[in-house]
């Protein structure tokens, strides 16, 4: 007996609506964030996490209130990403209540920014979310490459050593996401997730393709992710974070109740 | 009215903290965010909540005077160590370079071994330990498990442990994956590695708790 493995709701939140594209089309409206978070709380989530989509702007400090509104009531780690670029916006969010913050394309284009969040804030607070797609063909050894917006610009950054670097400048955990296969249900890119897992010695969370509780048991016992992250699987009523913690605990996996 | 003082030394995300024990407070208590030795020293009871690298803690709580406040606290009133408030109590730590602590116990804090395995799956176990683990009572009659379960499970983020030199002063171990001291305790001092503000209903309980002690 020991760690559990933790189970993560995701809540993609867009001008304070929790939304969650399909492949990122069909944009479905999936509830009131502080609603839903309540509802993930009460059915023992280890975690919740908060990415912001809301392009517009003028709805940016949407997200604080959300995360402000959720913490009152809510005593579990509370994540927040998306659009994170100054050390400003780290501070706001974990005055407003956040004990996380995931960062993406700032540390692409500037990778000092890790380490300088991690120098203040503390690498406990810093995540590093990685969104990698497959860049071998099918008679290479497996590659994966950092893409940026939304899974459309490639770096030509090697997703694994990237995962070294960002622990190296002091990263606390690594969120990885599969673009290829997000939104998909068809599980996670496990040798992806098996050789990030491998490679860091800090906690890695799978993220991408979750559309059943096997997919998650997969994501510990095959892909060794510390955590596993699902969104649509958990927003429409069809599972709820009990029933991946009975599925994960059936196979063996240790999990809190 | 009572006060119930959380230190703030600049660093550390103490609104989790001040959050939960809102929360859980009854009307007969002001919880207070105390960035002052006086302030501190004034209250009836301490929060001391630390994150983020030891040496840093320190030399900020020596240059606003808070140590002292602590110092005091700890000799006098009902007092809880979060994290590195449970840390910066014992002798010193590895960490920073090695880093004085304020001796109220004696040993010293030490990093996890970068090696250490699952010993059920042969997984390499990750640094930090983050996550939930179980809590295992050392002294079951302390007044600040009452109604929490032997084992809860409660919600940790750290890469440094403390060792004690005397297991009199162990109140909890945790698995990781030899059992480390997660929880101390000693007269008027109560201290956690874990976050209880951050453990949903045990980590609640356990605050409150303390409130009532």
């Amino acid at each position: 007996m020991g760690l559990a493995k933790r189970i993560i709701p995701c809540l993609d939140v867009d001008a304070g609506r929790v939304v969650k594209g399909v492949q990122f089309v069909d944009i479905r409206d999936a509830g009131d964030p502080i609603e839903v978070a309540r509802r993930y709380d009460e059915q023992g989530a280890d975690e919740i996490t908060f990415l912001d989509i809301t392009a517009s702007s003028n709805e940016r400090d949407t997200i604080i209130h959300v995360v402000e509104a959720v913490a009152e009531q809510v005593f579990i780690p509370l994540t927040v990403g998306g659009g994170i670029r100054k050390l400003e916006d780290i501070r706001r969010l974990l005055n407003a209540g956040a004990d996380k913050v995931a960062i993406n394309t700032a540390a692409v284009f500037n990778p000092e920014f890790v380490g300088e969040a991690s120098e203040h804030f503390g690498a406990q607070c810093i995540v590093v979310a990685i969104d990698a797609k497959q860049v071998s063909s099918e008679d290479e050894a497996l590659r994966w490459e950092i893409f940026t917006h939304g899974g459309r610009k490639p770096t030509g950054i090697d997703a694994i050593e990237w995962g070294q670097k960002m622990v190296q400048l002091g990263a606390g955990e690594i969120l990885l996401t599969s673009m290829d296969r997000d939104g998909t249900r068809n599980g996670f890119d496990l040798p992806l997730t098996r050789a990030m897992s491998d490679a860091v010695t800090v906690p890695v969370i799978a993220s991408g393709g979750v559309g059943n509780l096997q997919h998650l048991v997969e994501g510990v016992t095959k892909g060794g992710a510390d955590a596993v992250l699902a969104a649509s699987i958990f927003h429409f009523g069809e599972y709820s974070v009990a029933d991946a913690k009975t599925a994960m605990e059936a196979q063996g996996i240790e999990v809190r109740w | 009215m009572k006060t119930l003082a959380v230190i703030d030394y600049g660093m550390s995300n103490l609104h989790s903290v001040s959050r939960a024990c809102e929360h859980v407070a009854g009307k007969n208590w002001k919880v207070q965010i105390s960035s002052e030795a006086d302030a501190v020293m004034a209250a009836d009871k301490v929060v001391f909540p630390g994150q983020g690298a030891i040496g840093n803690c320190m030399h900020l709580l020596k240059t606003t005077g808070l140590d002292e406040g602590i110092r005091l606290s700890l000799e006098s009133k009902p007092f809880f160590g979060i994290c590195l408030g449970l840390q910066t109590l014992l002798t010193d730590s590895e960490e920073s370079g090695g880093t004085a602590g304020f001796d109220y116990l004696a040993g010293t804090v030490r990093h996890f071994k970068r090696d250490l395995e699952d010993p059920n799956t042969g997984e390499h176990l990750k640094i930090p330990h983050m996550g939930w683990n179980q809590v295992r009572h050392n002294n079951h009659d302390h007044p600040l498990w009452q109604d929490i379960p032997d084992n809860s499970r409660f919600y940790f983020v750290h890469s440094y442990y403390a060792s004690l030199e005397n297991s009199e002063f162990v109140a909890a171990t945790t698995p990781y994956p030899q059992g480390f001291t997660s929880a101390i305790a000693k007269d008027n001092v109560f201290a956690v590695q874990f976050h209880p503000e951050k453990s949903q209903h045990v980590g609640l309980k356990l605050l409150e708790n303390f409130l009532d002690w």
